[in-house]
């Protein structure tokens, strides 16, 4: 249970202890089980209309995922992610075009988006904070107009999805459904699992002073390139769902899956929910779905709302909603940090007792 | 000869993306600050010009020394509130606040004037006027008038940061913040100052865009914003003359492969910029790094 | 000489009480106090870290204090954005001369001269006093070698028109003949009225051009007192923290009791 006796070297007293988290992991784990257990039954209960919707948070929830992976973690601020989402899109439609069924596709196009990023890595890889924005607005753009201009596809107008005629609709949606949880459900688990490994402590380490940590040995740049390649292939499978929950893919820029709209839905469930944690997307998503759904009938309404309020907490609660609850009671769902536990505080303490010493070695 | 036109009118249509880009360059030199809004504040001041016409019913030409000033003061005070909280609190806000200001401009504008593209009636042969040179050289006056605008625009903001009590003040703020602080100097002003600077400089930008095509609320981020920071960087950081070259030449970059495909147009200029980005950041007239 | 007196009648033009300055975590100065009377070359002494330059730049208002009081003229500008000191008579050279390198060196001083309070000093007058720059006006601030930057930096603070003039280690970086012609230009300033409140590494130096010094070690002070009144092993003492054999430490804040000299060490 306890870690490193040989870390006890001022103090006479008691060893220290180094864990993931201040509570168990355990219970942390097996109720995000149950909760993923009840989504995947939903479809027994739900109709198809708040499946649907369902579908449409799912996906918010996996692009917010991934652009809190660029920009909470590695410091990228893309807004140019509607790359990769359009292009995994396209990576559902022509291999079904040519008879792949689009649930294969999926896979396609997480893949595809993947090897897509390492390319545009390339071209942007050096540039700082700014200057790397609009670069890969440029790039999003430029897929855009690239691909407008293959007309087998679909060229400026759009293409319908074939391969998924004769569902019945009813089933169709459900596996749409199921298909988008799957795909949430594995973003989120990959970002958990990559921020909890070596590559996490890298990054965190990036985020502190990059400078040191170039020269502790960190590769700066493979680290940022593995992150910028995961975000593409979470982008691109969230952009395969898309196709099939729409059944056609349209370029373009209102609306279309190369919209800069979506780079702003993601981006501001970021920010409102918790920017550089992996709860805030979650809770950012869930804000941005009842905002939708409040103000769907006045048409862009919600996206306006949705970015007064990004901007509001991004100058008056940095740290989003989530962000700020953690503060204040330490709680994490998805612990990748370390707690030190200082000598004789006790497991699972909350509020300012458990809070004071342990707090401040808490990283991640 | 279709090939010279071509160039011709992309060289003038550089001048009208330098006039874009110079309030750019200047937030960017002065605050180190990306403000993603930039292009649709251009819209915005085309927005409010049609505002004013349809109000007062003065002439095009009239409202544009109205609208300047309206940006202007705009410009102050969103650099007062806004920008400098966002600005205080690290890039990475002031880019996620710049952008977040895109979208509700954009759409917000979407909401109240609907998607449409609007024009500022300057009257047809006004702008279709054109002269020739020799036999087959086609020089629409409008668009020469823009471009000599521009030149006359970034003549007088060098004129002015070089030899202005303000534009020093500018200039030593941007060099050393801290610095014009001890000398009096309280940079938020200046600041503001040249935040309103940027915002007049890209409001006779949008009008003069309203008023040789059309406005609509997405061209903010659709060509204005990446064709400005792609004249700066082309161009190089620092340099208003740099800012000039970069918007001739993308323009004629866009003329050219207009000319090979219609549809080629954006992605030249877009392929020249990637290609300045990967191989000199730092832009055409800089001398150092980026 | 100068306005303080043994009455304690004549109006200290800067007093500081107190103050308590944290980088951070880190505490800089623990309860400074001082005062400086108009006409005084005050000399603020001590070793790299001491929290001499902190010490300045919080009066210059570029630091906030974490508690304590800074009067000037009799009103209290310990919240006084800098800018606003600047225009009410408190200029500082910053360390490492901060010139505006984009800038000539007459553009230099006319950023210097922007919010200039009425006074004697203009542009023609520090031309007069630095001849040189006559024919370099043009020359870009970061084209010039140290010792006219520093000329230069001194100028821009004084076409201000301060009353309290804050030198911040005037010598950095510069060979020592350089170092001598700078505070040659000393007397000049001061027969203006300008009072010089000034950080200096450099001990000797500071002795030589000082009425009045304060020796600070760790955010304390450990002497102050004229040149005339302390000695050399004093300011030794003071300026390593040396203590006496039975491990006696510094004097505290306020204490203006030099040191005794350390046991076996002629006095």
């Amino acid at each position: 249970m306890s870690v490193e006796e040989s870390a006890d070297t001022r103090s006479a007293e008691s060893a220290l202890k180094v864990t993931r988290s201040r509570r168990n992991v355990a219970w942390s784990g097996i109720g995000a089980v149950i909760v993923v257990g009840a989504l995947f039954a939903f479809p027994y209960y739900e109709g198809s209309g708040t499946l649907g919707i369902m579908i449409q948070g799912l996906i918010i929830l996996t692009l917010a995922s991934m652009w809190n992976l660029l920009a909470g973690y590695a410091g990228l601020v893309s807004v140019g992610q509607q790359a990769f989402f359009g292009l995994g899109a396209y990576f559902v439609l022509i291999p079904a075009m040519h008879g792949l069924t689009p649930w294969a596709g999926l896979f396609i196009a997480t893949i595809g988006a993947a090897v897509c990023a390492l390319p545009l890595w390339w071209l942007v890889a050096r540039l700082r904070l700014g200057y790397f924005a609009i670069a890969t607005w440029v790039l999003a753009s430029v897929v855009m107009l690239v691909i407008e201009q293959i007309s087998s596809i679909g060229g400026g107008t759009g293409e319908p999805l074939p391969g998924l005629v004769g569902y019945d609709p009813a089933l169709l949606t459900a596996y749409t459904y199921w298909a988008a949880l799957s795909v949430a459900v594995l973003a989120i688990g990959g970002v958990y699992f990559l921020l909890r490994s070596r590559v996490g402590l890298m990054l965190t380490a990036i985020r502190d002073d990059e400078t040191a940590a170039r020269s502790s040995g960190v590769r700066v740049g493979l680290a940022r390139l593995l992150v910028f390649v995961v975000a593409a292939a979470g982008c691109g499978a969230a952009g395969g769902v898309l196709a099939i929950q729409q059944l056609q893919v349209v370029p373009g820029t209102s609306g279309g899956v190369f919209s800069v709209q979506w780079t702003a839905e993601m981006a501001f469930a970021v920010i409102i929910g918790g920017l550089g944690t992996i709860e805030g997307p979650i809770v950012g998503t869930v804000v941005y779905m009842v905002l939708q759904q409040t103000l769907q009938s006045h048409n862009v309404w919600y996206l306006i709302v949705l970015g007064i309020v990004a901007v509001g907490i991004a100058i008056f609660a940095r740290r989003g909603l989530w962000g700020t609850v953690d503060e204040r009671f330490g709680i994490r769902l998805f612990p990748v940090g370390y707690h030190l536990w200082a000598p004789g505080e006790r497991r699972g303490g909350l509020g300012r007792l458990g809070r004071g010493r342990g707090r401040a070695a808490q990283a991640g | 000869m279709d090939w010279v036109n071509a160039i011709i009118q992309g060289l003038l249509t550089g001048g009208l993306y330098a006039l874009f880009a110079c309030g750019l360059s200047l937030l960017f030199g002065v605050m180190k600050v990306v403000n993603l809004a930039h292009g649709d504040l251009a819209i915005v001041a085309g927005y409010i010009g049609v505002g004013v016409i349809a109000v007062s019913h003065m002439p095009v030409l009239w409202s544009i020394p109205v609208v300047v000033l309206l940006m202007a003061v705009l410009g102050y005070v969103l650099q007062r509130s806004l920008l400098e909280a966002a600005i205080s609190r690290g890039e990475l806000t002031t880019l996620i606040v710049t952008f977040g200001l895109s979208i509700i401009i954009e759409n917000g504008l979407q909401q109240f004037f609907t998607a449409n593209s609007r024009g500022l009636g300057v009257g047809d042969s006004f702008i279709t006027a054109s002269f020739t040179i020799g036999s087959q050289i086609t020089i629409a006056w409008f668009n020469l008038a823009v471009f000599v605008v521009a030149v006359v625009v970034l003549l007088g903001l060098q004129q002015y940061l070089s030899y202005s009590k303000y534009g020093r003040l500018i200039r030593a703020v941007a060099d050393d913040r801290e610095a014009a602080q001890l000398s009096g100097a309280d940079y938020r002003h200046v600041f503001g100052i040249a935040a309103a600077i940027a915002f007049g400089t890209v409001a006779i930008a949008g009008m003069a865009e309203g008023m040789v095509t059309t406005i609509s609320p997405s061209l903010g981020t659709d060509t204005i914003l990446l064709f400005a920071f792609a004249s700066v960087v082309i161009g190089g950081l620092g340099s208003l003359w740099g800012t000039l070259l970069g918007g001739v030449i993308l323009g004629v970059a866009q003329a050219v492969g207009a000319q090979i495909n219609p549809s080629y147009e954006q992605l030249a200029g877009y392929a020249v910029f990637l290609l300045v980005l990967v191989f000199r950041p730092q832009g055409l007239t800089s001398r150092g790094a980026q | 000489m100068s306005g303080r007196d043994q009455t304690g009648t004549g109006a200290p033009l800067l007093e500081v009480r107190d103050l308590v300055v944290h980088h951070g975590q880190l505490r800089a100065l623990s309860g400074i106090s001082l005062a400086v009377y108009p006409g005084e070359v005050y000399a603020l002494i001590g070793a790299n870290g001491a929290g001499k330059s902190t010490l300045l730049r919080t009066i210059a208002g570029l630091h906030r204090p974490t508690s304590g009081t800074i009067s000037y003229d009799g009103r209290d500008v310990t919240g006084l954005r800098p800018e606003k000191r600047a225009g009410a008579g408190i200029v500082m050279v910053p360390e490492g001369r901060r010139l505006f390198p984009t800038l000539s060196l007459e553009d230099n001083l006319k950023v210097g001269a922007s919010y200039a309070r009425p006074g004697p000093w203009t542009i023609d007058r520090v031309l007069e006093l630095f001849p040189w720059m006559k024919e370099r006006r043009r020359q870009r601030a970061s084209q010039m070698s140290g010792g006219e930057q520093q000329s230069v930096a001194i100028g821009r603070a004084l076409v201000a028109n301060p009353r309290l003039l804050l030198l911040d280690e005037l010598s950095l970086g510069l060979a020592p003949v350089i170092v001598q012609r700078i505070y040659a230009t000393l007397p000049q300033v001061l027969e203006s009225g300008i009072t010089v409140l000034l950080v200096e590494q450099d001990v000797s130096q500071a002795l030589r051009a000082a009425t009045h010094l304060q020796c600070l070690l760790e955010g304390h002070t450990t002497l102050q007192g004229t040149p005339a009144e302390v000695t050399r092993e004093q300011v030794e003492a003071a300026y390593f923290g040396v203590t006496d054999g039975n491990g006696v430490s510094p004097a505290s804040h306020g204490g203006t009791t030099p040191l005794s000299p350390p046991n076996g060490i002629d006095a």
